[in-house]
């Protein structure tokens, strides 16, 4: 099949927008202020462009810009599936538009509704109670692995380390650093899922929890999930589910009956949120029995009919300084409540349809398997980062690159369900255009999309950081 | 996509009976059910019992569920303000390339979200005076968090004390709390005066074990702080850092940071572009240069591109997590980048004049509103004898729980601050509503 749906027209001068403090720069001296002059600033320079010309600069913006509605985006681990419309408008109703500071009295329907979605949660996660407060998936796991050492710290036990497969997301890391905690780095073993006889050896009286994706980062189900969930436990420990792969389960497996005590869900992934061109999401954690005592305070009961906020007893305290991404909360909701068991089972079902599909019509090879919502393929001799350039002349986003590392020259790719045959057709004949090409031409990429390659090391090396930065500014 | 299809599957998942029996063919699956790889003992068979419902069946649910919410004319800030946002930010953030775009990991095919998170992080330099902005935090008090970390790594000296003023959100003290355990931090609180920080028991509290020095302008009860410059010289006498809390509207009027010797700068920067919104919110995060290779969450830059032309694209990514794992400097990847892009629309549409008219505003209306409060009978306000912004407090003859409990029954909202104390916010979208406000107030405040 030929390749026909390049996206990227633009050519010469045409490609450059202007900054807005290149367009319309102004400066206004701060006179006859309503404080006293020691008190305010001296003057402002900001841009002031009209109306028209505001809309056309972000309309011109929008055009440099690649989103799920642009094309294909199967980009590994990031779950880029369609954002429904509709979505947008329920939550820019005006009665969600409310203030976080109302009594419970005045905001039944925003509780009622964050009940309704805590309770979706738990039931498709297997969980006992969900926490909605946290405001990213990341935020998610600072919130589990805090709950994590509250229940420690109950148990009047001071554990030291968090345990962590060398395939897992950097967040992982980052988070239990951040939550002080040593991180053990456990290797994968040869099939590409967690090393039973290793984490043997790395369990113990220092473990906090074990915090682990599944489908893992290869998109391979973690078998021997039951033994993993017998080892962290019998150890004392915690298992910690990261639910950036959960689009992989939905109806099929529950982390709660995996054996899993906490878990986040990325609602920005799974729930069809749109990410925004890196946020807002949502990261609700769900908890097994025994642990909602420690849930962020403040949490969502219902009491005859009426729901209100309550302290749970052992709270770990805040990770958002009011209730979370409130807004992100109600297009979840609404997903959800739309595709109901037979859509979320069946979202599920094409998007591992569609990864293995794709697996099998790229000539890439795809050394592990079998996977489920996404595949890591390998470059082979080509430089991933190269080849990922080059499918952008085709018009298409490329996959995840160069990790999990794991994989030779990876190309994590996860079409979701959002693709139609013809498109994956179309997407693998990108990849395979791709692949047959050379170095060179690889390094020379991309030529068609608003920028040719970026220089990375000389955004870093001589870092500039605002208009003010600029040499020609 | 009839009601009675959604028994199907989802309705985004586009593929035919036919394609899929083709695409099963083709992997050499038997069904789909046969793909998934999950052992017999960790299998679910079992339902979650949520019914599927069609595009408009949805919209009405959740209308059912959210007409619950009281119709209220809100006098609330605390935290989290109600600026107008014009019709033209919804309608261009709307535009599907931006909204359903991700992180801009390849920046040839993203250069307009880079541009406009380019073009946030400068307008947030020339409202601080501070060089280094990052593309946005998850909301004030997570960027307030971060910037307790930040004070432990870049400071030269040890000690691990974060001074916060006596009058501090308390969900805030709450999420600083808790990003101050990990690194073995402690808050404590200093006094107040009058509303304002009071600068000599500050100077009592602070000393070489200090890390950090947070003071708010406007403070959460709408107070200017007067002393800034001294809380400066404080922090910087004792090397710790100054963190200021503010917003952009106030910073377009208020002193500029970087001339109170502020280190960093956090607060909502969701004060402008996104309205009153449940709390959702935007960090802002402004630090000085030297601290650049300590910044938590995403840098955007400018480069060049292989033509020689101006092109953007994240950078100084070795600081996060993907790259540098438990050394990160934080664990933030997703953030609230499209806020942010929000926040720059409105302050672009506002522009320089619009925003300094904006900011005096806030400053003149509470002042008048006060001024009318202050004649009702059963009403003092304002309690702190200070320059205000936005809101102010109010002493209440009757106990404050039964003044704005009344007042809820009159369809207007008010802070309840103490037994004697209600805390009043009014913007340029509460013009109409203050002489209702007024005259409910007389006959509830009495």
């Amino acid at each position: 099949m030929k390749y026909d749906q390049a996206r990227w027209t633009d050519d010469g001068d045409d490609r450059y927008e202007p900054l807005l403090s290149e367009k319309a720069n102004e400066t206004v001296e701060i006179e006859d202020a309503a404080l006293p002059d020691d008190l305010t600033r001296d003057s402002l320079t900001l841009p002031d462009p009209a109306e028209p010309e505001l809309a056309r600069h972000y309309t011109r913006l929008s055009q440099m810009n690649y989103g799920v509605e642009s094309g294909p985006f199967p980009l590994g681990s990031c779950t880029m599936k369609y954002n429904p419309s509709f979505t947008e408008d329920v939550a820019a109703r005006p009665d969600a538009a409310i203030h976080p500071d109302r009594p419970d009295a005045t905001v039944q329907g925003t509780l009622a509704l964050c009940h309704r979605l805590q309770d979706y949660l738990g039931r498709i996660g297997g969980m006992d109670a969900v926490t909605l407060q946290p405001p990213a998936g990341a935020a998610g796991e600072f919130t589990g692995i805090e709950i994590a050492k509250a229940y420690h710290e109950a148990n009047d036990e001071e554990r030291r380390e968090v345990v962590i497969p060398d395939s897992a997301h950097g967040t992982n890391f980052a988070t239990a650093a951040m939550a002080g905690y040593e991180v053990v780095e456990l290797p994968s073993d040869d099939d590409g899922r967690v090393d039973t006889e290793a984490l043997a050896a790395a369990v113990g009286d220092d473990t906090a929890a074990l915090m682990l994706t599944n489908p893992n980062t290869l998109g391979l189900f973690e078998r021997d999930i039951e033994e993993i969930a017998d080892l962290v436990h019998d150890a004392g420990g915690l298992l910690y589910y990261d639910g950036a792969n959960l689009n992989a389960l939905l109806g099929r497996a529950r982390p709660g009956d995996m054996g899993f005590d906490v878990m986040h869900y990325n609602v920005h992934k799974t729930f069809a949120t749109p990410h925004g061109g890196g946020g807002p999401g949502a990261g609700p954690v769900g908890v097994r029995e025994g642990l909602a005592r420690f849930l962020p305070n403040p949490h969502v009961r219902e009491r005859d009919g009426n729901y209100e906020y309550y302290e749970p007893e052992a709270s770990i305290g805040k990770v958002h300084g009011f209730y979370g991404n409130w807004p992100v909360l109600v297009k979840a909701f609404a997903y959800i409540a739309r595709l109901g068991d037979a859509g979320l089972r069946d979202a599920s079902a094409k998007a591992v349809l569609n990864a293995n599909y794709l697996a099998e019509q790229i000539d890439y090879d795809v050394p592990f398997g079998p996977f489920h919502h996404e595949f890591v393929a390998s470059a082979g001799e080509q430089d991933a980062a190269d080849a990922a350039k080059r499918m952008l002349d085709y018009g298409v986003h490329p996959p995840t690159t160069k990790w999990p590392e794991i994989v030779d020259e990876a190309l994590m790719t996860e079409p979701t369900e959002g693709e139609t045959k013809r498109s994956l057709d179309q997407l693998a004949a990108a990849f395979d255009a791709v692949a047959a090409e050379d170095d060179e031409t690889l390094a020379a990429a991309p030529s068609r999309p608003a920028a040719r390659r970026i220089d990375q090391v000389s955004a870093a090396r001589n870092p500039r950081l605002s208009w003010q930065a600029l040499d020609d500014a | 996509m009839s009601e009675r299809e959604t028994e199907r599957g989802s309705p985004y998942a586009p593929q035919t009976a036919a394609e899929t029996t083709a695409m099963l063919d083709a992997v050499g699956a038997a069904d789909l059910e046969s793909l998934f790889d999950v052992p017999e003992s960790v299998a679910f068979d079992g339902e979650f019992g949520i019914d599927a419902r069609s595009e408009r069946e949805t919209k009405r649910e959740v209308a059912r569920l959210l007409r619950r919410n009281a119709d209220l004319t809100e006098f609330l800030g605390r935290g989290h303000y109600d600026h107008y946002v014009p019709s033209v930010v919804d309608d261009l953030a709307g535009r599907s390339e931006f909204l359903t775009s991700y992180t801009q990991y390849q920046p040839e095919v993203a250069q307009g979200f880079l541009q406009a998170l380019f073009e946030y992080q400068s307008m947030l330099v020339e409202l601080t005076g501070l060089g280094v902005a990052n593309c946005s935090m998850y909301d004030d008090a997570t960027a307030l968090g971060e910037a307790a970390t930040l004070s432990q790594r870049v400071r030269s000296v040890s000690g691990d004390r974060i001074l916060v003023p006596g009058h501090l959100r308390e969900g805030k003290r709450a999420v600083l709390a808790n990003y101050a355990d990990g690194p073995g931090l402690s808050v404590e609180s200093y006094p107040m005066d009058d509303g304002a920080v009071d600068v000599d028991a500050l100077a009592d509290a602070i000393d070489s074990e200090t890390a950090m020095v947070y003071a708010e302008t406007p403070t959460v009860r709408g107070v200017v702080e007067e002393n800034l410059g001294a809380i400066g010289d404080l922090a910087d006498d004792h090397d710790a850092l100054f963190c200021l809390g503010s917003d952009p509207v106030a910073l377009s009027l208020l002193e500029r940071p970087v001339d109170v010797g502020a280190d960093v700068v956090v607060g909502d920067a969701g004060s402008l572009g996104t309205g009153t919104a449940y709390g959702f919110g935007l960090g802002m995060f402004v630090t000085r240069e030297e601290y650049l290779r300590q910044v938590p969450g995403r840098l955007v830059g400018a480069s060049e591109d292989a033509a020689d032309r101006r092109a953007y694209t994240l950078t100084l990514q070795t600081r996060e997590q993907h790259i540098r794992k438990e050394r990160a400097t934080s664990n933030i990847c997703t953030n609230q980048a499209w806020v942010a892009l929000r926040t720059a629309m409105h302050a672009a549409w506002l522009g320089p004049d619009g925003l300094v008219d904006l900011a005096n505003e806030c400053v003149t209306r509470p002042r008048d509103l006060a001024a009318r409060l202050d004649e009702v009978v059963g009403l003092q306000a304002p309690v702190h004898d200070r320059h205000h912004f936005r809101e102010f407090v109010a002493r209440t003859d009757q106990p404050a729980s039964a003044v704005a409990g009344d007042l809820l029954d009159e369809g207007y909202a008010v802070s309840e601050v103490g037994e004697h104390l209600i805390q009043v916010c009014a913007t340029e979208t509460t013009a109409e509503a203050e002489d209702g406000l007024v005259a409910a107030l007389s006959e509830v405040a009495k």
